[in-house]
């Protein structure tokens, strides 16, 4: 019988910082420009050329370190990892080796079986990114644009047990830094990659197995069907009584499968020294106290929070806290209305809906907090009815101003003045004899037609609860 | 106009009172050359006609009102560092076709000041080397004695110095380079201490030891140019941020207060008889001076060679791997199918012998398994070198030592035992490794006519004291007019 493996999975990942300049030069980190035009003399590695360090990526990195809960190394050195390429500008990068900047820590995952587990890191470290290379037929080029952008490097313990484990962390991991601010973890422009390592062993075996890398990859998913693949491959290599390779992978997505890239023959001898050229980073104690308050709340604990504060449901909550600036608008509102589930019930509904209508997040739509609270407001005093609200939302979420202004300047207030209801039900109940009738023969049905009539006549202004009161009268009179 | 005698301080005060015109110095600084350079080979690049286009400037900012500290006053600079618009080839073929996008930080403080970068002088490949037998551009002559070497790596800057060939020019000191030369050829040579100077536009050989300093005629020549050079730079994050002082003011002329030590491990079996017996003429000027002389020890002193060695060529290793022919400069024409193999072709044209030994080695003591035993084994040496001078300096202000232990070699004489060539840093590695300040004064000739130096070595950040000592025993000694 096929025994069933243990599985072992750590990743490296890679975080590319929103820092506005590059690790060690002055040059502009944006994405998109034409190659070889955000460059200098450092960043090409030009002789003579010397870095600097960036104090926003250092901080940014700590900022980080000190949200996945690691110990701050208070000094902190940086290396050289030398390696021919042609990406590599100097043909070492500068890394860090063994003081990084932060130390342990972890990120909690939430599982559907046993509610969580914790995934330690080992360690986060700066380096700067490589050159970009293209291979055309007959050529390749290399783009010097994002050579030297600050890269975070995020080492896990080989902690991770299943594919899905492995992209719950991703997932945790990418929530947490959005919700710091240190990196816009856009996988498409490559702002976090990783490198996976997994291994198997039989049950029982203590020592992990022989472990594979997957080098380079960047989606969740990739990373989710690569390992399934890996583990099914490796899996298949025991049953048959073979041996596993210690070598390094590529994930080949089209064909859905990993392939040798090179074996533990041809490991590269990094030569890491201390980097000559930059002063270590020395970080007080006071100063990472100060980080340390400045820090949000992690998701995790955020969606509890939210729970529990507004009553609001588990599931709710996860949404909400997934993503700050979404929770930040959440209880923004909550607090302006003073109800929570409703405000929950308006954004979990309504504006996400708008937000995936029109490809706009919460924080570029046009729609204030005040103004949701506002409407919420209106619709709770009965001045304007869900209707008239929902079309209202729709274009505060489009181009914004006050609900109150509008309703007033539009007269979208609803009409609950009876005279005017009396008069409209009355017209309606003459222009339908057919319906009424079908009323009296029984068809229940029927006066909601009717209601829906007098809606319609009123322009959507007409409170539709009194409607239904003066109709079920009317019909009830014109029986008897 | 005499380049031969003239001094950065006779141009600056000829220049203020209109004795003469930038252009008229700068045109005589180019005769100079094209009358002696034939011989000599000190420098590797002129280019005349925009040296003399520099001048004009000068002179015009001068006539519009600018008062530069050194404006009109032409310089020599190594090969190896950038100056925007000039080649910059480091004595190397690798480095063919490259012009520099940048100007080094000294030399646009140099630029600010309002100097003039009439050329540039020869040196060993990337600075490795004692003799500058060791470029791949031209053999460059002793002017006190053309048959023999002028010292390196900075030979062709001392050698446009001592000849008569330029005010004064910058080297670059990394073991010695700039204090071995100045003693072979007979001129000034200061070593600042490390981070007094930026290093940013030098090309790096070993950046842990690497500086950038005058050489020139007189000690006050050292001291005017060093005060526009030195200071904290932005680019270069190894560099303090010190008070840079007048250093001529330092100049008193006199050593009375002074302690100086005579190291013992300087004035060993090895020494040429004739360059101690200078070296210690030059002690008995300095006590006559004033200084009280005290015996102290270096007791690492041996071991300084072996670890300059290995730290300098690690850090070579890595600082030379940019050279591959992808970006800029040299690349191989052979066909190549993989990136490594361009580099290989590239690399094996583009590098001489000593170049290829120093990266061989340096990539040796970092590779894994032999890191501990050489490279971490070095720094705690370097450890202990350093603390021999601080010691040393607890007992005395400064040190009297020998810049080299011999006079300049026969050209060819060193060239087939590079053990032998690798001592001969001796003297001066010890300075690099500490980040302390040095400085090499002419202190006479031996019988057959060869300079000698005395070298003066100084707490880290006490170029005043190197300056005050040098200055004085300049004027109390009777060689030089």
């Amino acid at each position: 019988m096929r025994p069933t493996y243990r599985v072992s999975i750590g990743l490296e990942v890679h975080v590319q910082l929103t820092t506005r300049t590059k690790l060690f030069c002055g040059c502009t980190t944006s994405f998109g420009a034409t190659p070889n035009t955000c460059v200098c003399p450092v960043c090409l590695g030009y002789p003579g050329a010397m870095p600097v360090m960036n104090r926003e990526a250092v901080r940014l990195t700590l900022v980080s370190g000190l949200m996945l809960g690691c110990s701050i190394n208070t000094f902190s050195t940086f290396d050289r990892k030398s390696y021919f390429y042609p990406d590599m500008p100097k043909n070492y990068q500068i890394s860090q080796f063994d003081k990084p900047l932060c130390l342990e820590g972890g990120v909690d995952i939430p599982l559907p079986d046993d509610g969580g587990r914790r995934i330690r890191l080992v360690r986060i470290h700066l380096e700067e990114d490589v050159a970009k290379s293209t291979h055309e037929a007959g050529w390749s080029g290399v783009d010097f644009n994002r050579a030297g952008t600050p890269l975070m490097e995020i080492v896990t313990q080989p902690d991770m047990t299943s594919a899905d484990e492995a992209s719950a962390f991703l997932t945790a991991l990418r929530q947490i830094l959005l919700y710091v601010e240190v990196s816009a973890c856009n996988l498409e422009e490559g702002n976090m990659r990783c490198d996976v390592n997994v291994s198997i062993r039989p049950p029982g075996q203590d020592p992990l197995g022989t472990k594979v890398e997957i080098k380079n990859m960047n989606t969740v998913s990739g990373v989710h069907d690569a390992l399934q693949y890996e583990i099914a491959r490796q899996s298949e290599v025991l049953d048959a009584g073979g041996r596993i390779v210690q070598e390094t992978r590529r994930w080949d997505p089209d064909n859905g499968v990993t392939v040798v890239m090179r074996t533990k023959e041809d490991a590269h001898d990094y030569r890491y020294f201390p980097e000559p050229d930059l002063l270590p980073v020395v970080t007080a104690a006071d100063q990472i106290e100060a980080l340390r308050r400045s820090l949000p709340e992690l998701p995790a604990v955020r969606r509890e929070r939210l729970a529990r504060q507004y009553g609001i449901p588990g599931y709710d909550a996860a949404v909400l806290a997934a993503d700050r600036v979404l929770a930040d608008f959440f209880e923004a509102v909550a607090h302006r209305c003073g109800a929570g589930k409703t405000a929950s019930n308006w954004i979990m509904t309504d504006v996400l809906r708008l937000v995936a209508a029109h490809g706009t997040p919460v924080q570029a739509c046009a729609l204030t907090p005040d103004a949701l609270a506002e409407l919420i407001g209106l619709v709770d005093a009965r001045t304007i009815n869900a209707l008239t609200a929902k079309a209202l939302l729709e274009e505060l979420f489009l181009a914004g101003g006050s609900p109150t202004e509008q309703v007033r300047a539009r007269g979208l207030a609803q009409v609950t003045d009876t005279g005017a209801l009396d008069a409209w039900v009355d017209a309606v109940m003459q222009a339908n004899p057919k319906t009424v009738a079908d009323w009296r023969a029984g068809k229940q049905a029927a006066a909601g037609f009717l209601v829906g009539q007098v809606m319609k006549r009123s322009h959507g202004k007409a409170d539709p609860k009194v409607v239904g009161r003066l109709v079920a009268e009317r019909l009830a009179q014109q029986n008897g | 106009m005499d380049i031969g005698s003239m001094t950065v301080r006779a141009a600056v005060d000829g220049l203020r009172a209109r004795q003469f015109s930038s252009v008229e110095l700068t045109r005589a600084v180019l005769d100079a050359i094209s009358a002696g350079d034939g011989v000599i080979g000190a420098y590797t690049w002129v280019d005349a006609a925009d040296a003399l286009k520099q001048a004009a400037a000068a002179d015009a900012a001068r006539a519009a009102g600018a008062t530069g500290l050194l404006l009109g006053v032409p310089l020599a600079i190594k090969d190896i560092l950038n100056v925007e618009g000039q080649p910059c080839t480091c004595a190397s073929k690798i480095l063919t076709g490259y012009t520099s996008p940048y100007d080094a930080t000294v030399i646009a403080r140099l630029r600010a000041a309002g100097a003039v970068f009439a050329g540039r002088t020869n040196l060993d490949e990337f600075a490795m080397g004692s003799t500058t037998e060791n470029s791949a551009l031209q053999v460059t002559r002793n002017p006190a004695a053309p048959d023999r070497v002028p010292g390196g790596s900075s030979g062709g800057s001392a050698a446009a110095v001592a000849g008569g060939m330029a005010l004064a020019a910058l080297g670059t000191d990394t073991g010695g380079s700039i204090r071995q030369p100045a003693s072979f050829c007979g001129c000034v040579g200061l070593k600042p201490s490390y981070g007094r100077v930026s290093r940013y536009g030098l090309v790096a050989f070993a950046s842990s030891l690497d500086q950038i300093g005058p050489m020139t005629k007189t000690v006050e020549d050292a001291a005017l140019l060093l005060r526009v050079m030195a200071g904290r730079d932005p680019h270069d994050a190894t560099s303090l941020d010190r008070d840079v002082p007048d250093y001529t003011a330092a100049l008193t002329g006199d050593l009375k207060g002074l302690r100086l030590g005579l190291p013992r491990e300087y004035f060993v079996a090895g020494l040429d008889p004739e360059v101690a017996r200078r070296v210690q003429e030059a002690v008995a000027r300095c006590r006559q001076c004033g200084a009280e002389i005290v015996d102290v020890s270096l007791p690492h002193t041996e071991y300084a060679v072996a670890t300059y060695y290995i730290l300098a060529s690690a850090e070579a290793s890595t600082n030379l791997a940019r050279f591959d022919g992808v970006r800029y400069g040299h690349r191989s024409a052979v066909p190549a199918t993989t990136p490594i193999e361009m580099y290989l072709n590239t690399r094996a044209e583009g590098f001489g012998l000593e170049v290829k030994r120093r990266i061989i080695l340096g990539t040796y003591v970092l590779s894994s398994g032999y890191y501990d035993a050489y490279y971490s084994h070095a720094q705690r040496v370097r450890t202990l070198i350093r603390r021999d001078f601080e010691e040393a300096f607890k007992r005395c202000d400064a040190l009297l030592t020998p810049v080299s232990p011999d006079p300049a070699y026969r050209i060819g004489e060193t060239a087939d035992d590079p053990l032998k060539a690798y001592l001969i840093d001796i003297f001066t590695v010890t300075a690099n490794l500490a980040g302390i300040c040095g400085l090499a004064v002419p202190c006479g000739t031996t019988d057959a006519g060869l300079p000698v130096g005395v070298q003066v070595l100084a707490p880290a950040f006490a170029e005043g004291t190197l300056m005050r000592i040098g200055h004085a025993y300049e004027r109390a000694r009777e060689v030089r007019p």
